[in-house]
């Protein structure tokens, strides 16, 4: 019975989460997808979009949820650059190269983010009071984040299938080569990709700043996560992230009432090494 | 004669396209074997078959008298089954000598490194890739890539040689150059299948020939009975003059 | 080949451990040791990994994961059962061997970037486990207890000692990197880097000669690991799990070029000695690890083969000699 209200109280919370954490995923795995480049530097890119929100809400009195317009016109403007300092000359090159390209990104925005801002907690006092349902909290900041969520993975939706660099970005994701040959202007639509993956891991943390404290550091532990939703909802395939980030969300909320919460990043890491063996193309993939 | 090979009902799919359907023979020991078809025939997917790249779907391979129809292609390599590749697998940034090694030394009489050597320097003199040998493999030309891939074939020793279309490519004095080289493969004993479409050479060199079309096999025999082979002028050719054309060529 | 010419590539390598070592000893100086120390550590790290990474061809991410759990294993062995450290570091020797070979089993199937996932999913939950497990005393981790110390003389000798088994064990990881890199189990490995399924169709083993690739470049490190954490006195999740060294492993191999045995040693010197500079020099210090970003790009994307793979490309004559 006890175990049953902890569930109650603990799981809404868990699929509010799993919202934004399946926008982070989306920007990880559209970047895999369409170049088949991991990019380790999701991470502190989700930290900037944290940072974000807090300059422009704390500093400029900026309504965090209007300061997702700007965040994510500069998370675009910095993927773009990032694709095309360090990622366009290894984009053939093997994964090691990629691998290394994003993660040297990774060391330098935290090293300078580090002398800049150093590593003590920031926080974004902003809320939305919250209402109850049944014995849990729902707090307003979380639901309105996971709307925000749903809104942009609809809007990412019709971006890739009603309009012309959307399809390009399908055809490339598809088949670079052929999309070459059908006139896709295929650098600039990777540059594109790769800003539109950056935007959505920038939009993600500038959401997640309103729950938790951050530090420059603290996208390091939702890049893990994108991995994870990203294997779940299938590695390269956008719209399967968010069901994926679901599931996390519900995962984190239903492991806690039968196990101690330190338990649940095993878990997490061992399933995903597991769908990785059994599944790499994700739960809802073809097999194989 | 004792059969090397035996190939019994076998058929391969890749989804709905049916690549093999119930191709059958038997290959003594000692003879080659040449395999003819248009484009998309199926005989690549039939070395495949054979050397463990896709199992197929149905049917037996027995080789040397095992059943080896779903074996590994390292376990086929093993028990004595070389091939080279259509589209040449060198391995780039290990030098041709090194490339060569590998053959001899994880082949069927898995040699040590310094044995290995030894027939990896005689077998690129037989092909004529000595003055190579401290090349790095990515700096050879496509008719080098093609000696080479033979060269690695050969150096396992093996009891079976598949050779896809080690013809393709190549001008006429390489191909003439390539001929030998196959003709003294046989020479010593080494029983072979080759897949090729310089009609000549095939016929030239083939005890018997085995055409696949569409996946089926339409026809068996010796190079004479093929090349009257009603069936085979049609479905590979089309036009009976061309075939005739074709066997004088060059 | 003559077979002096064959170990012609190991006199480079052991020169410039030797010299490595032998620098402490001369000048008789503690904070050199103690550099000389993370210098001998991150080559024996770093050659282990290539065995896996530069041979093999397969990019791991979580390479760490068995420094880590082998570091745990022996020294809970030592702490907990008074064992010395010499066994306790053949028990992570072992233990991280055979977590190599269970995990290769299953995950050497994953190719490119599916493979590096799965050693950073392995990492990941490998230290989470760790936070749980009591044995291991959870997020605490472990401290050692000081009287260990004792039976080698007290604290300072201890100290000392430890950097002389860290030394041997660099020697040891630098012999098994060029012993298979020479061997015919090492051609095999590099045919599968090359290309895995024109390796198999010529009878390489794949399967086999991957694990058994993983499994030896797992053994070092976890000794390597318990060596540390007795030197340090305790171990804690984060400090034995750290994805971050594992990624700095990567770029030290590929900073003096993977695949080659002077490689990893040259990569390892000259990273660590770039970060040594890099935190003490009063301009560069707060930024680091950016400055470390950029010479990586640059690396990454002028000069892939690393260091000495440019020297092989460029003067062949050289290729023997730096093997
Ligand atoms: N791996 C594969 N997946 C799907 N189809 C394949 C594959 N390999 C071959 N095919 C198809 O099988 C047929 C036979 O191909 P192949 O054996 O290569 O022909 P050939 O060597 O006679 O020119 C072709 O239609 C080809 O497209
Ligand atoms: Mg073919």
């Amino acid at each position: 019975m006890q175990q049953i209200t902890l569930l109650l109280t603990s799981l809404p919370d868990g699929i509010l989460l799993g919202f934004v954490y399946g926008v982070a995923a989306m920007g990880l795995t559209l970047i895999w997808g369409v170049m088949n480049v991991i990019n380790l530097a999701h991470g502190p890119i989700i930290a900037l979009g944290m940072f974000g929100t807090f300059f422009l809400f704390i500093r400029l009195g900026i309504n965090p949820y209007l300061g997702l317009v700007p965040i994510a016109i500069a998370g675009l403007l910095l993927g773009v650059v990032i694709y095309f300092t360090a990622v366009h000359r290894v984009i053939n090159a093997p994964h090691l190269s990629s691998l290394l390209a994003t993660f040297s990104v990774n060391m330098i925005i935290i090293g300078l983010a580090t002398a800049a801002l150093t590593t003590s907690p920031y926080n974004v006092d902003f809320s939305l009071g919250g209402f109850k349902l049944g014995s849990a909290t729902i707090l307003g900041t979380r639901l309105v984040a996971a709307l925000i969520a749903i809104l942009v993975t609809g809007a990412l939706y019709l971006f890739l299938y009603r309009t012309r660099p959307g399809k390009f970005i399908r055809a490339v994701t598809n088949n670079r080569a052929a999309a070459e040959l059908m006139g896709v202007p295929s650098t600039r639509i990777l540059a594109l990709s790769f800003g539109l993956g950056t935007m959505l891991a920038a939009v993600s943390g500038a959401l997640i700043a309103t729950f938790f404290p951050f530090n420059i550091l603290s996208g390091g532990g939702y890049e893990l996560k994108s991995f994870v939703i990203g294997v779940l909802g299938g590695l390269g395939n956008p719209i399967g992230a968010l069901i994926g980030g679901l599931i996390l969300g519900v995962l984190e909320g239903i492991i806690p009432t039968f196990m101690e919460t330190s338990w649940v990043p095993v878990i997490e890491f061992g399933l995903f090494v597991v769908i990785l063996l059994v599944r790499p193309k994700g739960l809802f993939g073809a097999k194989k | 004669m004792t059969v090397l090979l035996s190939v019994q009902g076998v058929t391969k799919r890749f989804g709905g396209l049916q690549a093999l359907t119930k191709v059958t023979f038997d290959l003594p020991e000692g003879q080659i074997l040449g395999l003819i078809g248009p484009n998309g025939a199926g005989k690549t997917t039939l070395f495949n078959a054979i050397n463990g790249v896709y199992p197929p779907e149905e049917g037996h391979i027995i080789f040397r008298g095992q059943e080896v129809t779903r074996a590994k292609t390292y376990t086929m390599a093993r028990m004595g089954l070389a091939r080279t590749h259509q589209i040449v697998q060198p391995l780039n940034e290990l030098t041709v000598l090194e490339n060569v090694m590998v053959g001899a030394c994880f082949g069927q009489e898995n040699h040590s490194l310094s044995n290995a050597y030894g027939i990896a320097e005689e077998v690129l003199e037989f092909v004529g890739l000595g003055i190579r040998s401290e090349q790095l493999a990515a700096s050879l030309n496509v008719a080098q890539k093609k000696r080479l891939e033979m060269a690695r074939a050969l150096a396992s020793r093996p009891k079976l040689l598949l050779l896809d279309e080690v013809l393709a490519g190549l001008n006429s004095s390489e191909i003439g150059n390539m001929v030998e080289t196959v003709k003294k493969i046989r020479e010593r004993g080494i029983t072979i299948i080759m897949i090729e479409h310089v009609m000549k050479a095939v016929m030239n060199v083939s005890d018997r020939i085995l055409v696949l079309d569409y996946g089926q096999q339409i026809a068996e025999g010796t190079p004479e009975e093929i090349s009257q082979n009603e069936k085979v002028i049609e479905a590979y050719l089309g036009d009976p003059k061309l075939a005739e054309k074709l066997l004088k060529e060059e | 080949m003559k077979s002096w010419q064959k170990h012609l590539g190991l006199v480079l390598p052991l020169l410039v451990v030797a010299g490595v070592v032998l620098w402490p000893i001369i000048t008789d100086n503690v904070s050199a040791r103690e550099s000389a120390f993370t210098i001998l550590k991150a080559i024996a790290l770093a050659s282990s990994l290539n065995i896996l990474l530069g041979y093999t061809g397969y990019v791991s991410f979580g390479h760490i994961v068995f420094y880590g759990f082998g570091g745990y294993v022996g020294l809970y062995f030592v702490n907990d059962h008074g064992w010395s450290i010499w066994a306790g570091m053949l028990a992570g020797g072992i233990a991280s061997g055979i977590l190599a070979f269970l995990l290769g089993k299953a995950i050497l199937r994953l190719r490119g970037a599916y493979f590096a996932l799965a050693t950073i999913g392995i990492n990941e939950a490998m230290k989470a486990f760790a936070n749980n497990f009591d044995l291991f005393g959870g997020p605490i981790g472990m401290v050692l207890n000081f009287s260990v110390y004792k039976a080698y003389g007290g604290a300072a000798e201890a100290l000392k000692m430890t950097f002389y088994i860290m030394a041997g064990l660099t020697f040891a990881a630098l012999l098994i990197s060029h012993f298979v890199r020479s061997s015919k189990f090492g051609l095999g490995l590099l045919a599968i880097r090359e290309n895995e399924d024109a390796a198999e169709v010529m009878g390489v083993i794949a399967p086999n000669a991957k694990t058994w690739a993983y499994v030896l470049s797992a053994i070092i490190p976890g000794m390597v690991g318990v060596l540390f954490f007795f030197k340090n006195g305790h171990v804690e999740p984060p400090v034995a799990f750290p994805l971050h060294s594992s990624i700095e492993l990567l770029v030290m191999v590929m900073l003096g070029g993977q695949g080659t045995v002077l490689g990893p040693i040259l990569g390892a010197f000259a990273y660590q000695g770039m970060r040594g500079y890099l935190v003490t020099s009063d301009f560069f210090k707060d930024i680091q690890l950016s400055v470390s970003g950029v010479v990586l790009l640059l690396i990454v994307l002028f000069i892939p083969a690393g260091a000495i793979g440019w020297l092989r490309h460029r003067i062949p004559v050289l290729r023997r000699v730096l093997a």
